[in-house]
């Protein structure tokens, strides 16, 4: 804590946020709501228009339709997400495809490249390291609560990258492309952070 | 890293600083603006927010953003805020602070959902409730300006006793032919009041945007609902997409 952090007299002596310490990275608090944060208005998206690919270079390594991509390996995960606006939301339940399983089914042997960005519907990308996604780290989902995603929250489909802060859970995601070198995002480029580790409070640019 | 972007990158860090109430403005019966002076303050553009912490008396702290109401030209940052029921910070700093009171803030943040009056073309803003705030930034800005931006301004509030700003903004509008404000009121009317009634539509969407030229810059705030509706609505109109900029106040924690 900051020594020359005013005091505020009278604060904190009504209801305080339930904030487990080892849930709850520093600043944040829990809500059980479901919050929504989004540039610009939600993309519409039917299922048979959708299609989700990996691209290298100047090609495609993979795409696949809705059914093509439900028919993969299907992982559920419970996990605590944490948005930069402060809230945090425990013990969510996700169903989706990981990213080990995306590059098993895309044949991908060995390295590809370090990073990716995520290209959504709307025009929103995010930049992640692949080290982020591998060993079980990052999911593409399809469903919430056991239910399909829903619009607003990114549905049909929405990157699922719990262990940093949830902008990097990218929604509408149809495209990951891998890059060789880090390129920013859409909000890393507007003065976020490029990494955003709730647990380091990576909020904005140089923290 | 040459000498010089390190400290070009050091200096974008957003530190904490400390914010000086200088003055509270009651603006509705839930809403209050604070008037602070922040030594220092790099400046900001229209509809930018800030965080800011809050530090209790054994050391708890709490942190919330809040979107900056005045124009980068006034001398005092004025954040507006909303009484949230069962809030854990936005009671105290409507109900318990008092001028003079110090807490920590750190900014400006968000470099997307801002309009300067550099920005080509003209401008549409639709708010309810509090998402008026960062909507006002920008009208301020460009009222100092004396910018002739053909805008309009369709805001939904819950009666008139809950319209914030309501006399700054119909001055405002009286003042400058190029400022088009309408206002709907969703639950309870005045006697002879010749606004909107209800909840935002199509045809008040449309009837708000005939003074302006095609092609305006959309800025649409308020809680989730209120700005999934709309900006829907907006597409369907036929707006593209990437012309509707959005901030959803969520109203949870306040």
């Amino acid at each position: 804590m900051n020594d020359n952090a005013p005091i505020s007299r009278g604060f904190g002596s009504g209801r305080r946020a339930q904030t487990p310490k080892d849930r709850v990275p520093p600043g944040q608090y829990v809500t059980t709501d479901f919050p929504v944060l989004s540039a610009g208005p939600t993309p519409q998206i039917k299922v048979e228009d959708w299609t989700f690919a990996l691209q290298l270079g100047g090609s495609l390594i993979g795409k696949w339709s809705w059914l093509e991509f439900e028919a993969l390996p299907q992982t559920t995960i419970a996990t605590d997400i944490h948005c930069v606006t402060k809230w945090s939301k425990l013990d969510t339940v996700w169903q989706g495809v990981t990213f080990d399983d995306l590059l098993k089914a895309a044949e991908v042997g060995g390295s590809t490249a370090p990073f990716i960005m995520a290209h959504c519907d709307g025009g929103y990308t995010t930049n992640l390291p692949i080290a982020d996604l591998v060993d079980g780290k990052g999911m593409i989902a399809t469903r919430y609560d056991g239910l399909p995603i829903l619009p607003v929250h990114g549905g049909p489909a929405r990157l699922l990258v719990p262990h940093l802060y949830f902008w990097k859970s990218a929604k509408w995601v149809r495209r990951l492309r891998f890059m060789q070198h880090d390129e920013r995002g859409f909000w890393e480029r507007l003065g976020y952070h490029n990494y955003g580790d709730p647990w380091k409070e990576q909020r904005y640019d140089g923290d | 890293m040459t000498a010089t972007e390190a400290v070009a990158r050091a200096s974008r860090r957003l530190r904490w600083q400390i914010a000086e109430v200088r003055e509270i403005v009651i603006e509705t019966p839930r809403v209050r603006s604070l008037l602070l002076y922040v030594a220092g303050w790099q400046g900001h553009l229209p509809g930018q927010h800030v965080d800011i912490r809050l530090t209790a008396e054994d050391g708890y702290q709490a942190q919330r953003s809040y979107s900056i109401a005045s124009s980068p030209e006034s001398e005092l940052l004025t954040l507006t805020v909303e009484r949230v029921m069962d809030g854990e910070v936005s009671p105290y700093l409507v109900d318990e602070l008092r001028s003079g009171d110090k807490f920590e803030l750190r900014g400006p943040i968000g470099r997307y959902f801002v309009w300067t009056v550099a920005t080509r073309g003209s401008l549409y803003l639709v708010a309810s409730g509090s998402g008026i705030v960062p909507l006002m930034a920008m009208l301020r800005h460009r009222e100092f300006h004396k910018a002739p931006v053909p805008t309009g301004l369709l805001y939904s509030s819950r009666s008139l006793e809950d319209v914030i700003y309501r006399e700054e903004l119909d001055a405002m509008a009286r003042r400058d032919p190029n400022l088009h404000v309408f206002h709907t009121l969703t639950r309870k009317q005045p006697d002879g009041w010749v606004g909107h009634r209800g909840r935002i539509d199509k045809y008040m969407l449309v009837g708000a945007l005939v003074p302006l030229v095609s092609k305006p810059n959309i800025f649409v705030c308020g809680a989730t609902s209120f700005v999934e509706h709309v900006s829907s609505v907006l597409v369907q109109l036929g707006h593209d997409a990437f012309a509707i900029k959005t901030e959803r106040f969520g109203p949870t924690g306040g």
